[in-house]
């Protein structure tokens, strides 16, 4: 394992037991074979997910890999600029997600659209920044999300700042920062926590490991299973098999309710697998062996929870018609958002860099304008001559 | 009126600030018992309480970031950054957040941060302790940028950043702090705008723009100046992003000469910027180019030295003989050897 990748899941090394687990255990529920194991700890966070709560869950899941899905072929289509796919990641996504509450906050990074989704997110928002039609796609308060962040790593300090007011404000919120493998190399990650730590500030800190920063394995990042920095910091650490939507609602929830109960930050490490492309624009082939692909779409988390529902009698082909079409349309309400989405003005690219008049921007759009309008009423904008 | 220092001003800024919107808080590195290491938190944190004067872990960039989460729950932050030249490990979160986050949600999120950064030379410092970093700032799209030069203005202006929806960096010129002034405490923040440029010496020769811990020096020049018959107008620019080129641009057709004198480093700084701009409003009207009278691009030099690097009045008014056309200044070599 010269990569440092995670210990294999099928392959015995977790270890389910009674008491609360120790950092490296990684906590399954559920295994790659669709098997509900009991765990001591955990299955008394769950115990309300019921058959109709397992096939929610399955549903979500399958709505959000149509709708990785859709957007990869609009980018193929030309509809996109750039697309970065989350396949491989619902349950990591879709269980957290479905934890938080309304008032809750999510700082997340640029591949967390199931998150989004499971916000409330309209979908065509998911698009706009990708298909270049804005510089963020929705405003952060209407669904507690702000929007992607490009920038590894630094939306973890806003959630720690955030989580910090909360504690100001005397209110249970919690602030959720999402983020991967590659970002825990980031300072803004470190000195988040430190922050977090030092405040017992209300945040829950979710690393989706998928093994790949890139082209980097996340050997490169870290040469022990991350969830082990957090204790160092003094915040405590949870290994979850990130494929298992179940164990990382489990998870979740233990964390959630940890910080709004006063007792600070949690890191959640979500072993998973990025099974798609960095974005669009990449090429894994150039790094990544096939046969690692394999052995993880034996672990898929769909298929997973489709065994298990099939083994409760919850999987009949009138709740499969059901989801097919659910996701059917949504991604046809995403698609039909995409092409209908209205085009920016040229004014618009020097709205809101202030929340004011500025003489200097004011007087650069004044000229800009006039340079427009001299092409007349018709030729508005040169599109001849910008390539 | 009460007499205090540059210091006192910034504190008593503060404090108003903090008494009007319980939504300020300060954060930074050593800002509560201790009060800063130049005490301008003096007294707050005993006041306000450790929830709203928050000793910060040491480190920049969290200290920026975290301000950021605070701004999106609806918070006022005032940073202080220790030194000017700590504020290089925050460059990050203030260009590409706290810069952009308004612009990047079409305005749905607002970053009214303001940072304070004790900025300048002339205190015998070593590295890091002395530097002017500001056109890193006021090259950066969604900042306001500005410096302020005398107690009055330190007291209003750190009011009008606080009460500003955009970002603001605040510089303040350490060397002046223990400067005295009359301030009036009860003058309504909102009643100016801290964007306005101000003429504090009329003048008809010489445009002299400046800003910060140069502006007494070139206040002094002035002085110096009419007693050999030259008058200097003066401009102490106080907004340094935007400028407000209106009022210097006014000047500059009345005198047709213009100076400009900072601390920071002269190539590709705000005096580049000023010159070109006042080039292109009013070319015309120019007697000649525009001069700077600056920094050397160097790094921030060791303490001995310093007096060299900085601008003083014997420069400033050699470059105000350059513009004159007088044969005495050294300071224009395109001629010569160069």
């Amino acid at each position: 394992m010269t990569d440092g990748s995670s210990p294999d899941l099928a392959s015995g090394t977790v270890h389910p037991g009674p008491s609360r687990p120790g950092a490296d255990e990684l906590v399954q529920l559920v295994d790659p074979h669709g098997v509900r194991h009991p765990h001591g700890h955990y299955d008394a966070l769950v115990a309300d997910v019921d058959g109709p709560a397992l096939q929610k869950l399955y549903e979500d899941m399958v709505v959000v890999r149509r709708i990785d899905a859709e957007a990869t072929a609009l980018q193929r289509q030309g509809e996109l600029a750039l697309w970065p796919p989350l396949l491989g990641q619902e349950a990591a996504q879709i269980g957290s997600g479905r934890a938080l509450r309304s008032d809750d906050f999510v700082f997340s990074s640029y591949r967390e659209n199931a998150v989004a989704y499971c916000r409330g997110v309209d979908l065509a928002d998911i698009l706009r920044v990708w298909r270049g039609n804005a510089s963020s796609g929705w405003d952060p308060y209407t669904i507690n999300m702000a929007t992607p962040q490009v920038i590894i790593g630094a939306q973890t300090l806003h959630a720690t700042g955030y989580a910090m007011g909360i504690l100001n404000d005397g209110a249970d919120a919690v602030a959720v920062t999402y983020f991967g493998d590659g970002a825990t190399s980031q300072g803004d990650v470190n000195e988040a926590m430190v922050f977090a730590a030092s405040y017992q500030a209300p945040v829950v800190f979710f690393c989706q490991n998928n093994h790949w920063a890139i082209s980097e394995p996340v050997g490169l990042q870290a040469h022990v299973p991350i969830a082990r920095r957090a204790p160092g910091f003094g915040i405590p650490s949870v290994r979850v098999d990130g494929n298992d939507v179940l164990a990382c609602l489990a998870v979740t929830r233990e964390a959630l309710a940890r910080a709004r109960s006063g007792g600070g930050p949690t890191f959640i490490e979500a072993v998973t697998y990025r099974m798609g492309p960095h974005t669009t624009a990449d090429d894994p082939t150039r790094y990544r062996d096939a046969n690692e692909l394999e052995d993880w779409a034996a672990r898929d988390p769909l298929a997973r929870l489709a065994t298990l529902l099939d083994s409760l009698g919850l999987l009949d082909a009138d709740y499969t018609d059901s989801v097919k079409a659910t996701a059917d349309a949504v991604a046809a309400e995403l698609r039909e958002g995409c092409l209908s989405m209205p085009e920016p003005a040229p004014s618009d690219v020097f709205r809101h860099v202030y929340s004011a008049p500025n003489s200097w921007l004011d007087r650069q759009q004044d000229h800009y304008e006039r340079y427009l309008a001299s092409f007349g009423p018709d030729g508005g904008t040169p599109q001849e001559g910008r390539r | 009126m009460t007499t205090m220092t540059f210091g006192r001003a910034i504190t008593a800024g503060l404090r108003r600030a903090m008494d009007d919107d319980p939504k300020v808080i300060l954060m930074g590195e050593d800002i509560g018992k201790l009060g800063g290491v130049f005490r301008i938190t003096d007294g707050l944190q005993k006041d306000f309480g450790p929830h709203r004067v928050l000793d910060s872990p040491l480190a920049e960039a969290g200290i920026m970031g975290t301000a950021v989460g605070m701004a999106y729950r609806g918070y006022r932050p005032v940073v202080e950054i220790q030194f000017d030249g700590f504020v290089y490990p925050a460059f990050d979160q203030i260009v590409c957040q706290v810069a952009k986050l308004h612009y990047r949600t079409q305005g749905a999120v607002t970053m009214p941060i303001t940072i304070r950064v004790p900025f300048g030379g002339g205190i015998g410092s070593p590295e890091h302790h002395s530097e002017s970093p500001e056109a890193y700032f006021t090259h950066t799209s969604g900042l306001r940028v500005v410096s302020v030069s005398n107690p009055q203005d330190a007291y209003t202006m750190i009011q009008q950043a606080i009460a500003c929806n955009d970002p603001v960096l605040y510089f303040e010129p350490k060397r002046r702090y223990h400067v005295k002034g009359e301030v009036d405490e009860a003058v309504d923040p909102a009643s100016s705008d801290m964007g306005a440029a101000r003429v504090i010496t009329r003048g008809t020769d010489v445009t002299l723009v400046t800003y910060g811990p140069l502006v007494p020096t070139a206040r002094d020049a002035a002085v110096a100046a009419s007693d050999d018959g030259t008058s200097i107008e003066v401009i102490d620019l106080r907004s340094l992003a935007p400028v407000d080129f209106a009022t210097v641009e006014a000047s500059v057709r009345k005198t047709g000469r213009l100076v400009i004198t900072h601390e920071a480093a002269q190539s590709g700084g705000l005096g580049a910027e000023i010159a070109a701009s006042i080039t292109e409003r009013c070319f015309d009207h120019l007697e000649h180019a525009p001069v700077r009278v600056t920094g050397f691009d160097i790094p921030y030099p060791y303490s001995k030295l310093e007096f060299h690097h900085l601008p003083d009045l014997d420069r400033i008014l050699d470059g105000v003989d350059r513009v004159m056309r007088r044969p005495n200044s050294l300071s224009g070599l395109e001629g010569g050897a160069l």
